[in-house]
């Protein structure tokens, strides 16, 4: 239960950077920081006691309980996904660098209304 | 951009073989052990990538790096994309069915189209990467110029 | 499984199109504006020709494996009614702004990009509404979402990349909510297929942990969907992008990947829950009136079609939640249907005249160069094409016959007069006289105020000419989808799907 709640956490430090930062690569950092929670939560789902890793040929021979490789499967492609959507966002984040001259985003208010 | 000091250039040249051939590793045996196309495209990458940053590169090199980079990728997806339809004319008529003979399980030559499939993501995988790094690269040249 | 391959041919075809632009396109230049228009065309006329046929619920597994043990394994491909009626709204819209596209972009830089991003885009959206399983929704929701990140910020101005950046942020989060979401899906029933969590979740009693599930994947669709309070990414993005992006992300975007999975999940998916269906209307009604008043102020021509879209988006959320409550609290179920087919009319009919007020705005752009409606005037002499279009889509907009936003709106007021919902009724109809208060302003400063002011300004070419003709032709052909006999093909099967809520899951396990 301790593990969960660890996981619950992070995804908290995450949302309190992305809401009070000033900085835009900031903002992005603690974007990543709140999924990888969420992909730690996804991993540890699956645990089943006293389980092994699920790759034939079995391990031990003797012990028939392996654990679920589905939230794996499911969390590799979720980290590709959140590669691509980190490097979209950080191209932004450089040309937005250069129109502007700053990185602050109390500055960056050309649209407003 | 400049190039590093001669050590770092020859320590990179036998760190990069050595990365590449574990990459390549990775890839082709990701129906025995964990792994596959989306790990060992990236460490197929990150070879590449120490190469660039260990010996620098002039602006249109890295240009024309780009632009094959890019290429590659798109075709290696193609090639997934054609390689998943012909399952559609073959065998039991679906699409993404597995048409090629099913070995011996433990076998490296084995598990039909898998292995196939790897490759091909992981080439496709490392194409990417490679592009979204020149581009930054590129970028960072051009408004530095 | 003889003919429900053409099912993958939705997915496969953007796809394949999308990585084919950039490898035969070094080599044939040109060819990437009519690979993509063709693609589109086709993939139009499959959508038109499999909603004639009106089949029966059909599904495709991947890769042909069977369930075992009455667990399905594979990735399955679903389409029912619902799905269907998603489908002619995406794919006839992408095949106009493809078109369309063929002479707007030839103002920004690289083409190539433009065409791969939006076969990308429509490959994802396709995706969306034909997935039969969570995690593929979630993949294709990506892709078709980080394709329009990439499409909003293409002519990369300053207003452009800081729109872009906001959208990103929220949507991002979004993300992160709705895989939360998914996650504690697969925690509390050990399966992703929706029709296998749908016979689990059926007498289950609703608990504090599914409430916080439905909440979380409510919040996170809601942010894509951009309903009060969640729509801060919309005026931004949706007035920096290009007009022909514009008119898909307001037009298909946020229903395809917003609207279109909150409908599927509520009532497919989790048992039918009354205060869940309170809180769908009040978001509704908090859309609908909220975007009309914020509306009013803006002097940015594609701003206050903007803040327009979310108040549209609002009556179609009012038509569904007034059916989900009806059906909830056991009250008529014809009421219930009515409400909701109004809701999925007035869908497409916005999809229509949604799109062909942003492709006006872009030509309006094209010929004066500008956006605001201070500057402009006296186009009525010398676009007369335009002046004609954009004439009949403010008048749907607004909701007067004979136009289909008529039809649609009266249709959910009926419901709600029916339903005992009076004052969402008053509602309903003080919006769409604000509406068409905007609308008039709209068409007074852009057409008919100063004669001198654009002196330049000549009418479009012709593919942008073709594209909202046929639009405009489509806003009043679609007013005759209430006659019985057509309404039977399009519009009786989407709602059949949403009001019997478990059919759906009993028919795929049965299959």
């Amino acid at each position: 239960m301790t593990v969960y709640t660890l996981c619950f956490l992070l995804f908290l430090v995450g949302l309190y950077g992305v809401l009070t930062s000033r900085n835009l690569i900031k903002i992005v950092i603690s974007l990543t920081i709140m999924e990888f929670s969420v992909f730690l939560l996804l991993a540890l789902m699956g645990y089943i006691q006293g389980g092994d890793a699920p790759i034939l040929p079995l391990p031990s021979p003797d012990n028939q309980i392996i654990v679920d490789p589905l939230p794996q499967a499911m969390v590799l492609t979720a980290i590709v996904i959140a590669l691509a959507t980190n490097a979209m966002i950080l191209t932004i984040a450089i040309r937005l660098y250069k129109k502007y001259g700053t990185f602050d985003i109390r500055e960056i208010r050309d649209l407003k209304g | 951009m400049q190039g590093l000091s001669i050590i770092v250039k020859k320590v990179a040249q036998i760190m990069s073989a050595l990365i590449f051939i574990y990459g390549a590793y990775i890839i082709t045996h990701g129906h025995l052990t964990p792994g596959g196309g989306f790990a060992g495209g990236a460490l197929v990458a990150g070879a590449f990538m120490l190469l660039i940053l260990s010996f620098g590169a002039r602006f249109l090199a890295l240009k024309r790096e780009k632009e094959g980079s890019s290429f590659i990728e798109s075709l290696a997806v193609l090639l997934v994309l054609c390689l998943a339809t012909g399952g559609l004319f073959v065998g039991s008529l679906t699409f993404f069915h597995n048409y090629l003979p099913l070995g011996q399980a433990g076998h490296l030559v084995s598990a039909g189209l898998i292995p196939l499939y790897n490759i091909f993501i992981g080439i496709e995988v490392a194409a990417a990467l490679l592009s979204i790094f020149l581009v930054l690269i590129i970028y960072k040249e051009e408004i530095s110029l | 499984m003889d003919a429900s391959y053409l099912i993958t041919l939705f997915v496969i075809v953007p796809l394949g199109g999308a990585f084919l632009i950039p490898t035969l396109g070094r080599l044939i230049p040109g060819l990437h504006r009519f690979l993509s228009s063709g693609l589109m065309l086709f993939l139009m006329v499959l959508a038109i020709l499999l909603a004639f046929q009106r089949p029966e619920m059909q599904t495709y597994r991947i890769g042909g494996w069977e369930a075992v043990n009455n667990i399905p394994i594979a990735i399955y491909l679903v389409l029912d009614g619902l799905s269907l009626f998603l489908l002619l709204i995406i794919n006839i819209l992408g095949f106009l702004s493809s078109f369309y596209a063929i002479s707007y972009i030839k103002r920004y830089t690289n083409p190539h990009l433009f065409y791969t991003l939006m076969c990308l885009m429509i490959a994802g959206m396709n995706g969306v509404v034909l997935a039969g399983d969570l995690f593929n929704l979630y993949v294709f929701l990506e892709i078709s979402v980080i394709s329009s990140y990439a499409l909003v910020a293409y002519g990369v101005e300053r207003s452009e990349l800081e729109a872009s950046f906001k959208y990103q942020v929220l949507g991002g989060l979004a993300s992160i909510l709705i895989l939360l979401g998914i996650s504690l899906i697969y925690w509390r029933t050990k399966t992703l297929n929706m029709a296998d969590v749908a016979l689990i979740l059926k007498d289950s009693v609703p608990d504090i942990f599914l409430r916080f599930v439905q909440l979380l994947l409510i919040v996170g669709f809601s942010i894509k969907a951009a309903l009060i309070p969640f729509h801060a990414w919309l005026p931004d993005a949706h007035s920096s992008a290009p007009s022909p992006i514009s008119a898909m992300l307001s037009g298909v975007l946020i229903k395809a990947a917003g609207l279109y999975v909150i409908v599927r999940f509520l009532f497919n998916m989790f048992p039918l829950n009354e205060e869940i269906a309170l809180l769908i209307t009040v978001i509704g009604a908090l859309s609908m009136i909220i975007g009309v008043i914020l509306a009013i102020g803006q002097w940015d021509l594609k701003r206050l079609l903007a803040y327009h879209s979310i108040s549209q988006m609002g009556y179609v959320v009012i038509g569904i939640g007034m059916g989900m409550l009806l059906l909830a609290r056991e009250g008529n179920p014809l009421i219930a249907a009515l409400a909701i087919g109004g809701g999925l009319y007035h869908m497409i009919n916005h999809a229509v005249f949604k799109g062909l007020l942003f492709l006006n705005a872009g030509a309006i752009e094209y010929a004066t160069g500008t956006r605001d409606l201070n500057l402009m005037g006296g186009l009525a002499r010398r676009m007369p094409w335009t002046l004609g279009t954009s004439f009949s889509a403010s008048m749907a907009i607004s909701g007067l016959p004979p136009f289909n936003g008529f039809f649609s709106k009266l249709i959910i007021i009926i419901a709600a007069v029916q339903g005992g919902f009076y004052f969402l009724a008053v509602l309903a109809v003080a919006g769409s006289v604000i509406t068409l208060a905007s609308f008039m302003k709209f068409q007074r400063y852009a057409f008919f105020n100063d004669p001198g002011a654009n002196p330049e300004a000549k009418e479009v070419p012709f593919p942008m000419l073709f594209s909202m003709i046929s639009l405009a032709i489509m806003c009043l052909v679609l007013s005759l989808l209430i006659i019985p006999g057509i309404r039977e093909t399009f519009l009786t099967p989407a709602v059949e799907s949403l009001t019997q809520t478990i059919e759906y899951a009993i028919k795929i396990m049965a299959i």
